[in-house]
């Protein structure tokens, strides 16, 4: 009476006609297929127009950032803790020492305990990430890097800072007007209480105009140099200069 | 919502039908696995409070990205099997009553111990849910891939990368939920998808149209031999 339906199909037979009803409505409609390639094409522009895309969900979700923060992507209000190495050993603050070396007339090797005697200043920002999450209302407190500069002295040679951590890979630069600026602190309190090591303590960089890769986490030394070295993700395309806004595509 | 009398599909082997082969559940369960295996070290990564717990970040996140890359895999080496080539045919395509399937509120409704809908191998939704997952692998590995080897990329679209991967995670993970959610409490479907095989009765509710094309009418049944086409 009928063939058996194609079993490549998704039909039945039609009662009325007798016929397999996969061939009454003609062939079926990829569905499937032109969900991949609108998702494909969503994804496209996604890439191409995620960055401003995300600027302005964070605009819409900041006045209820906190309560949906570490649920929506990058909505504020949550840290994401970046390493480039697969693990740093923690360092107490009675073990840490931060040595400033290089075109310095006095060398000096300062303790946690140093740092925190010196003259302590506080700044409350945003913290930008440059990958685009961004986190309202962080509290700092630390050394203004300049006080540390007039501690060593500088050589009128220098012209750049060279920072390092002690996760024993990365890099950070500042010029020296940079370093001079009033918004930048070598830091030793972070969000009300001491620095966690996930979030680069017990002392960490806080470069409070710049995107936060230039905020080098762990921080083991500075050396003073007669000029910039690009550091560990300036190598790999960040812009040296990292205002916010300003650089690395935005602004 | 299985069939009473036939139990979930575990008893009564002897009429039970088959719905899917080793090679179908093969590419379901080891994506399934890969698919976890990704969502989980995502939570691991990505939550502040799971990631501080878990530590050892650079082994959670090479797990995410061998996963991640592996995920393909299962379905492409599936295309080798001609029934799972059926399936992908099946899923990609819609007819009428796919989006009568969609628009009705009585979707599920049975009658007659039959579905009102005659849905195919596959619902609407099912298809729907194959397709947003194989566009979402697909998406998720190129922004993963420009995660993973960000040296070629402007910042820009770094971070439009990182936003389309972000996003599309909690999509994928409220999919997943509800995939999961339908299928936890169909215990006919578990067992189609656990031991390939499923009572009459369960496909005549879910899948009446699949249930007739694998038994055709049985008034046909006397003229529908081996072979259909001497029939004709």
């Amino acid at each position: 009476m009928t063939d058996k339906a194609d079993p490549a199909y998704d039909e039945t037979y039609d009662k009325a006609s007798g016929k397999p009803s996969d061939k009454t409505p003609g062939k079926p409609s990829p569905v499937g297929r032109r969900v991949i390639i609108g998702m494909l094409g969503l994804g496209a522009a996604g890439i191409v127009g995620g960055a401003t895309i995300q600027r302005a969900i964070d605009r819409a979700l900041a006045p209820v950032s906190k309560s949906v923060s570490g649920l929506v992507p990058a909505a504020g209000g949550g840290f994401r803790f970046y390493s480039v190495v697969d693990e740093v050993k923690p360092r107490p603050p009675a073990a840490y020492t931060l040595g400033v070396t290089g075109l310095v007339k006095a060398p000096r090797t300062f303790t946690f305990a140093d740092l925190r005697a010196l003259g302590q200043t506080r700044i409350t920002a945003e913290f930008h990430c440059v990958t685009g999450w961004t986190v309202p209302g962080v509290r700092w407190q630390g050394v203004l890097l300049r006080d540390l500069l007039d501690r060593v002295g500088l050589d009128p040679a220098a012209k750049a800072l060279r920072f390092r951590s002690f996760d024993g890979a990365y890099t950070e630069s500042l010029t020296l007007a940079q370093a001079r600026r009033p918004d930048v602190l070598v830091a030793t309190s972070m969000l009300g209480g001491p620095i966690s090591h996930d979030h680069g303590g017990p002392v960490r960089l806080y470069v409070a105009p710049m995107y936060g890769y230039k905020s080098l986490k762990w921080l083991s030394g500075i050396e003073v140099v007669d000029r910039v070295v690009p550091g560990y993700w300036e190598e790999r395309g960040y812009d040296v200069d990292a205002w916010i806004n300003a650089s690395n595509g935005y602004g | 919502m299985t069939g009473k009398g036939a139990g979930d599909g575990r008893r009564g082997a002897i009429n039970m039908i088959d719905r899917f082969t080793r090679a179908e559940r093969a590419v379901h369960h080891v994506t399934a696995l890969l698919l976890f295996g990704c969502l989980i070290t995502a939570a691991m990564l990505y939550i502040p409070e799971l990631a501080a717990a878990v530590g050892r970040r650079g082994l959670i996140k090479s797990i995410h990205i061998w996963a991640g890359v592996a995920l393909p895999v299962p379905a492409l080496a599936g295309l080798l099997s001609k029934a799972f080539r059926g399936d992908v045919r099946r899923l990609n395509g819609f007819r009428p009553h796919d989006w009568e399937w969609l628009r009705r509120g009585d979707r599920r409704a049975v009658r007659g111990g039959r579905g009102v809908i005659p849905v195919g191998k596959f619902n609407a939704g099912q298809k729907l849910n194959a397709a947003f997952m194989a566009g979402a692998i697909l998406v998720m590995l190129g922004t993963g891939l420009m995660l993973t080897f960000p040296d070629p990329f402007p910042v820009r679209l770094r971070t439009g990368a990182t936003f389309v991967h972000d996003w599309l995670t909690l999509a994928i993970f409220a999919v997943t939920f509800g995939h999961l959610w339908y299928a936890l409490r169909d215990p006919g479907a578990m067992a189609g998808m656990l031991t390939g095989r499923v009572t009459p009765e369960w496909a005549a509710r879910h899948h009446p149209g699949w249930l007739d094309e694998q038994n055709p009418d049985p008034s046909a049944l006397d003229t529908v031999g081996s072979s259909a086409d001497e029939m004709s």
